[in-house]
């Protein structure tokens, strides 16, 4: 890698302060911090750092995603032809899964690292890696056949309004790639919901709705078994189906300690509880699903462990993380049981107990303080 | 024997290079005092180069706090004052003359002195300086009475020293130096010891002390994390520090009325050839201590531990309170993909790296960032690191913004920077934690004075 190197090091005059490039010196440290991870030293405080950087932490998760974006595009094609009821094979649905989801995941990419580039220069910053997962967090949540537009725009809202306009990476108070998902849903309601969009080039006779689209008229016997929710052989958006291929890298993510466990056990518990409780009513049949089954359906799997689980948009605080995940699976369920015009409650769920973050970290940080407090009365005393 | 304080949290980072125990003696002519080792000291200089000085001749005193004087650890002449940018003193080099003529402060038996005569005689000497206080860790203030004096009579760091093997054999300089002490507060003397070991009979044997006994990784040896377990830190409170071989130099003072500067410094680190425990005296210089014995690499030479010490040049000194020397190699390099390659031989707390799997490596480490500066992004990293009940994001975000009122209830007053070494070594963000923590409570000192 030496030539590499020694080309780098020729380059990077031009791009430094006076140089030709300089606008474009934000750029050029991305790519050299991508290749070789740079020569520079401690000078004060501690001498020796571990070796973990924001690069390495973010590829991890972006590893932990590789399953389910994987199984999403087989999903895509697998769908496509159960709907037509023709034949298939193995390669020819992986193929017409990545014609569908590569586009998307290509414009997503591109759009929000363009935007990053810009204003990591603008403001003079290296480059974060935090886009890296919205890149593929954004096209896993999008229905398999959305308009590109829709995705560029989509994209590009979430990292200006969600992110820039906060501070950037580590400021922004909403999941990015949420508030990508949730422009969609309220900008274009009709591209967004029903049963045509769940699966790409969908022959129109075939049913193709998801299993909530199910239960939201009450058809809870026409639920796919559990196994094929499990599995994720069903209709839905590209990277939530495969309950099973979200806890593999859920897997990577609580093994690796990059992903809150704390955070995802709390939103399972949230939401059997709340699905027992409903068990417990029964007004209707929606309420008396197991409550497992809301765990396998829709969203939630992948959200409590790749959306709740966002470091910067979750609670901060170990007993804040507990009670944040644990609203998340609550509101979840509630939203997706008694709100017939949002099928998705996980997607608002988290939104909202994003915003509600940064409270219950003021009331954990405060109990902390009163008890300081409490010790100088009890010294003077 | 009381009942051992466990700590669970901190994190223990072995090294290669822990220093072999042999006593070494070193004979050096170079030694220096260092203004810039003594925190929110703006010194005025009381000698001019050329000038000759004996062990307890006054150096420098503090321009705001005139009664704290610096005196040379050594007879001789002084060599050289070198000032930096904006004249700011750092180094006062004295060349000794190997007499060791020292200044008679009169032998006296601690016990039978007034508070005052034993304040005085310790500011005249300028041995004051090694007693610092907490809240800030500033050399204390010999107006105030401290609630308490704690003692660490063990090193948690890497490659940190034994204190039992240093101070062996000192018994009755140790109880002179605590008799001293206990004069200057109404609280408790606090000596804390590691649990678990054989202790030397100088803390076993001490008499006016209330022993405590710890157990658990790094930063348990940190004075700050034995104080918020005894005795806590409250608004207003002030508590007073020293450590074991400054006990000693108090209680030279007084049995032998000179000003013995003697200092028992740990060699360690993974480029030191033999590493080992060397006999001199404070603010010794480096080149003389490591002459002959490391690598070819690049070095960093570190006086104090990995954690915290002070980055020296070759012509630097040992600083006024470390009793180790660390030389580790430079990590000015630069690493094809590195944050993708699986990385078996790196050193991470994380475990995105196999380093978890290989719990007691040794490790030659670097000074290599690893990364670059970054927001806050990762959670929960810190706390398991930071053995205090505070909460250490929230605190470091209060200093940023410079929340005095929010860092005050935070509880900034407990803690010092090198309680957040071990939080700056596994920030996955790369951010100057020790130094943002330095400048918060040098504001909350303003601030509250």
């Amino acid at each position: 890698m030496k030539f590499l190197r020694d080309f780098l090091d020729k380059q990077k005059p031009h791009f430094t302060k006076g140089g030709r490039f300089e606008k474009l010196h934000s750029t050029f440290d991305a790519f050299e911090t991508f290749l070789f991870v740079p020569n520079k030293v401690t000078s004060s405080g501690a001498h020796i750092r571990d070796a973990i950087d924001m690069k390495r932490t973010m590829i991890v998760v972006v590893l932990s995603l590789i399953p389910a974006l994987l199984f999403g595009i087989w999903n895509v094609g697998y769908q496509y032809y159960a709907s037509h009821g023709m034949a298939y094979d193995f390669w020819p649905i992986i193929g017409f899964g990545l014609l569908k989801v590569l586009p998307i995941l290509v414009v997503s990419y591109v759009v929000g690292l363009a935007i990053e580039f810009a204003f990591a220069q603008s403001r003079g910053h290296e480059v974060n890696e935090g886009f890296l997962v919205s890149g593929i967090l954004i096209p896993l949540v999008m229905p398999p056949d959305v308009p590109l537009w829709m995705v560029a725009l989509a994209t590009a809202f979430a990292v200006i309004i969600g992110k820039e306009v906060f501070g950037g990476t580590g400021m922004n108070i909403l999941n990015p790639a949420l508030t990508a998902r949730a422009f969609m849903f309220f900008a274009y309601p009709s591209e967004m919901s029903g049963d045509k969009i769940w699966i790409a080039e969908k022959a129109d006779a075939f049913s193709g709705a998801t299993p909530l689209g199910h239960l939201l008229v009450n058809e809870v016997d026409k639920l796919p078994t559990n196994l094929s929710m499990f599995m994720g052989t069903i209709p839905g958006s590209i990277g939530e189906t495969s309950t099973l291929a979200i806890i593999l890298g859920g897997l990577i993510l609580v093994i690796t300690g990059v992903g809150s466990l704390r955070i995802i056990l709390s939103v399972v518990a949230g939401g059997i509880g709340m699905g027992l409780l409903f068990n417990l009513w029964g007004a209707n049949e929606y309420m008396n699903i197991p409550a497992y089954q809301h765990l396998l359906m829709g969203g939630f799997a992948f959200g409590a462990v790749f959306m709740a689980t966002d470091p910067v948009t979750a609670a901060q605080t170990a007993k804040g993380k507990l009670i944040y995940g644990f609203l998340i699976g609550v509101m979840a369920i509630l939203i997706r049981v008694f709100n017939p015009a949002y099928p998705e409650g996980m997607m608002l769920a988290i939104l909202l107990m994003n915003v509600f973050a940064p409270l219950i970290d003021h009331y954990v940080v405060q109990a902390n303080i009163k008890k300081r407090l409490k010790r100088v009365k009890a010294a003077v005393v | 024997m009381s009942n051992v304080i466990k700590i669970k949290k901190g994190l223990n980072i072995n090294l290669i290079g822990e220093a072999e125990k042999n006593l070494k003696e070193l004979s050096t002519d170079q030694y220096a005092i260092k203004p810039i080792d003594f925190i929110g000291v703006f010194p005025k200089m009381l000698v001019k180069e050329g000038e000759a000085v004996q062990a307890g001749t006054p150096i420098f005193v503090d321009k705001y706090r005139e009664n704290i004087i610096f005196c040379s650890p050594v007879s001789g002449v002084i060599k050289e004052i070198k000032r930096g940018p904006k004249r700011m003193l750092l180094e006062v080099k004295i060349t000794a003359d190997g007499k060791d003529e020292a200044i008679d402060f009169g032998a006296e038996n601690p016990k039978k002195l007034t508070r005052e005569a034993v304040i005085d005689k310790l500011l005249k000497s300028g041995i004051w300086p090694f007693i610092r206080q907490r809240p800030y860790s500033v050399i204390a203030n010999p107006d105030d009475t401290p609630k308490a004096i704690f003692i660490s009579a063990f090193d948690t760091a890497p490659l940190a020293p034994d204190i039992d093997f240093v101070v062996n054999g000192n018994n009755k300089d140790f109880q002179t130096g605590i008799d001293a002490l206990s004069i200057l507060t109404k609280g408790n003397i606090h000596l804390n010891l590691d649990a678990g070991v054989a202790h030397s009979s100088v803390f076993t044997n001490a008499k006016g002390v209330v022993i405590n006994q710890f157990s658990g990784p790094h930063p348990t040896g940190n004075v700050g994390v034995q104080i918020s377990r005894i005795d806590p830190i409250n608004k207003g409170d002030i508590v007073w520090y020293l450590y074991p071989q400054d006990v000693l130099t108090i209680g030279r003072l007084f049995s032998k009325g000179i000003v013995d500067a003697s200092r028992i410094i740990a060699l360690t680190g993974s480029e030191v050839l033999q590493p080992a425990y060397y006999k001199t005296k404070i603010g010794v210089n480096i080149e003389a201590l490591i002459y002959n014995n490391t690598t070819d690499v690049n070095k960093r030479l570190i006086s104090g531990n990995v954690l915290t010490g002070d980055k020296l040049e070759l012509d630097g000194y040992v600083g006024f309170y470390h009793t180790q020397v660390t030389v580790i190699p430079e990590g000015d390099y630069y690493e094809f993909l590195g944050w993708g390659l699986p990385g078996f031989k790196k050193f991470s707390v994380s475990r995105t790296f196999p380093a978890f799997m290989f719990k007691n490596r040794k490790y030659r480490l670097d000074t290599n960032y690893h990364g670059g500066l970054r927001a806050y992004v990762m959670t929960g990293e810190f706390e398991k690191v930071f053995p205090f009940d505070i909460y250490p994001l929230q605190l470091i975000k209060a200093i940023l913004i410079e929340d005095i009122d929010l860092m005050e209830n935070l509880g900034i007053y407990e803690v010092d920077e090198e309680d957040f070494a071990l939080c700056e070594v596994v920030d996955t963000s790369k951010t100057e934690i020790q130094s943002i923590v330095r400048k918060g409570l040098d504001l909350m000192r303003k601030e509250m004075s």
